[in-house]
């Protein structure tokens, strides 16, 4: 079984460049060019070199006592809190940026939910001099202001997006809408393995280093690099495709990934995706997507922005289609408690959204002498305000 | 050879193309609106069909796609609509959208039905050519569907092409890099692109949209091509109109004053 990219951008039946043409030249760019830049030996060392003096790569690979303690197994957590920026979105958007320049592009744009591509965008584009320009949902800004004004702390524009729901699939698409507007100049980094061909692959290949690392680090650390388990967060499926990348070909590592169940996911306020969904096309690419029986995007719901979104990129899906997955949802209250769990016991606290991988703990029967590695994507303190109003500390 | 087909093989001059969204401004407005509209000698009629997320549409069309949702305008009830007034409709109709709701109905079910309607063409912009010809082309002409595709100042000649030679319609050309949306004027860049088109000699006409908003633009842009499409120009009227009835006949023939 194949899981990886064919040349027309598909991953089984997922995948491909579902675009209007206004967009076709520039993504026919960088198609054509993404894979002999990002290969290229200049390139790699440009991007390794800011990834270890600028984002503090490789993040640690650390085995938690006190949990693996309580569920009588081997718990080592990466910890993707610790780059620059407090997530691992920055492990894109140094390589989208470094990409741009490549491309001669002026101007960067991104589409934001949380905010933390955002600010992982607005960081880099300060660091190389680019003009930034964020689009964001209205009701986003709102409910993520610090994150809004670190953006412009940090040069960037940050545009609030009215159309829609004003949420992150209308910023994405707001996004879109700009760049058709400015096809010459401007490059859009796209945070999440979404979008048309060859952003998944793209994105998971700069978010690779995470599986990367935890192989060379459990070798070290246990004597092989395989894993039992791997287990991350799935919104867009960014840090999740990176925790996995390394270990999708080795079928005895088992692949699980958490997505946001939201109040429950019969509830009606969902982001379970693959629970929920149906193949569809969205943002460029057909993969699974939360919709009506008419095809209209349903808006999904979770308590944390960044798994928020209504779709899942294209691999995620076929991951789940082949069953080389699988996958699990985290109710709001799930994540929250987990969150706390991991907080009292390790002295960590987890953006909400790494905190639905946690909450997985409780969902999984282990045995006392395997490996498990949990992603902790993202730090906590965008957070501080979502436990405090949950407030059961 | 559909209506549409008929249409272009007998009149290749100032066609004027009007898109409106179906069920808006309400739910049962689409079947007088294509009655005025026809009434009014407009030449082809592209309807949308509404979606949630219409990435290339400016603000009017995406407020008009919103407010048809929330009426409960769907593609079923469209079809049921275009059914009522079959016999009335001699002006050819062309169905504008995105592929997410299509897909979902299904292409056989959608392309049967568009048949059974008395639809002549398909636009759907986030329809790949490559995709286009590999899995729904046959679905299409087997039900006698033209699809439409859009071309836009970045697309190359060779594309141009390309996509020429797998249909059987017109043309849309993109007046400008941008979504839809009325603005103001054409520059010499259009022009420059305009006459490039021209001067491929295509096998299909060429519409110009994208912009086009009044006697002047529409006439300007007949200049260089067989004709052009207004949409959201067309939508404000809707949404500020006291009388749809008064209304539309009355900017149709502004539009048309003096061709």
């Amino acid at each position: 079984m194949n899981y990886h990219v064919d040349e027309h951008g598909y991953y089984g039946e997922f995948g491909g460049m579902f675009i209007p043409e206004m967009l076709f030249p520039n993504v026919e760019e960088l198609r054509n060019s993404y894979l002999s830049i990002i290969q290229s030996d200049a390139f790699k060392k440009e991007f390794e070199g800011l990834l270890t003096d600028y984002v503090g790569r490789p993040t640690p690979l650390y085995f938690a006592n006190r949990l693996s303690e309580k569920y009588q197994t081997n718990i080592y957590i990466k910890r993707e809190d610790l780059n620059h920026t407090g997530a691992h979105k920055v492990n894109n958007t140094i390589g989208q940026i470094l990409l741009a320049k490549k491309l001669n592009k002026k101007k960067i744009i991104a589409e934001t939910g949380a905010g933390q591509h955002g600010v992982a965008t607005a960081t880099v584009c300060a660091l190389m001099g680019m003009e930034c320009k964020v689009f964001m949902g209205q009701v986003d800004t709102v409910r993520q202001r610090p994150n809004v004004e670190r953006m412009k702390m940090l040069g960037a524009e940050v545009i609030p997006v009215t159309s829609g729901s004003q949420t992150l699939k209308d910023a994405t698409n707001e996004a879109l809408r700009y760049w058709i507007g400015h096809p010459d100049d401007t490059h859009y980094i796209i945070g999440s393995v979404v979008g048309p061909h060859p952003y998944p692959d793209m994105v998971a290949r700069f978010q690779s280093i995470i599986s990367k690392e935890i192989r060379a680090q459990l070798m070290v650390k246990t004597g092989k690099g395989l894993p039992n388990k791997v287990i991350a967060c799935v919104g867009g499926g960014s840090n999740a495709i990176g925790a996995f990348y390394e270990f999708i070909d080795e079928p005895e590592v088992e692949l699980i990934a958490v997505e946001a169940g939201g109040e429950g996911v019969k509830s009606g306020r969902s982001a379970a995706t693959t629970a929920l969904g149906s193949t569809g096309v969205l943002h460029g690419s057909k993969t699974l997507l939360m919709q009506d029986e008419d095809g209209q995007v349903i808006e999904p719901h979770s308590i944390s922005a960044g798994l928020d979104y209504p779709g899942i990129g294209p691999q995620h899906a076929h991951l789940f289609a082949t069953g080389r997955a699988t996958f699990l949802n985290a109710t709001d209250e799930e994540a929250m408690v987990a969150g706390m769990e991991l907080t009292r016991e390790e002295g960590i606290i987890p953006a909400i959204e790494s905190a639905h991988a946690f909450a997985a703990l409780k969902m999984l029967n282990f045995s006392k002498d395997e490996v498990v590695v949990v992603n902790l994507s993202g730090r906590g303190d965008k957070d501080l305000e979502a436990y405090i109003n949950w407030g059961k500390y | 050879m559909n209506k549409l087909n008929k249409t272009l093989n007998v009149k290749r001059d100032n066609l004027l193309t009007v898109y409106f969204t179906a069920g808006y401004p309400r739910l049962e407005d689409t079947a007088p609106i294509l009655l005025s509209l026809q009434a009014a000698g407009v030449d082809i009629i592209e309807i949308g069909m509404p979606y949630s997320d219409p990435v290339a549409d400016g603000p009017t069309i995406q407020e008009s796609n919103k407010r048809a949702l929330e009426n409960g305008m769907s593609i079923n009830l469209l079809f049921e609509q275009l059914k009522s007034i079959k016999d009335q409709l001699t002006v050819p109709v062309v169905l504008m959208g995105y592929l997410n709701p299509v897909l979902r109905m299904g292409m056989d079910v959608f392309c049967a039905k568009c048949k059974e309607s008395g639809v002549s063409g398909i636009i759907l912009p986030d329809l790949p050519a490559r995709e286009y010809d590999l899995h729904y082309r046959e679905k299409m002409e087997a039900n006698g569907l033209s699809n439409i595709f859009l071309i836009t100042p970045q697309t190359s000649n060779d594309r141009i092409r390309e996509m020429d030679n797998i249909t059987n319609s017109f043309m849309y050309m993109v007046s400008s890099p941008g979504i839809t949306g009325a603005k103001s004027g054409i520059s010499e860049d259009q022009i420059k692109y305009f006459e490039r088109v021209n001067a491929l000699k295509l096998n299909n006409p060429r519409l110009i949209g994208f912009g086009i908003s009044s006697n002047e633009t529409f006439k300007q842009a007949c200049r260089y091509s067989n004709g052009a499409i207004i949409g959201s120009a067309f939508i404000n009227v809707l949404s500020s109109a006291k009388d749809l009835a008064e209304a539309i006949p009355a900017f149709i023939a502004e539009i048309k004053k003096g061709i």
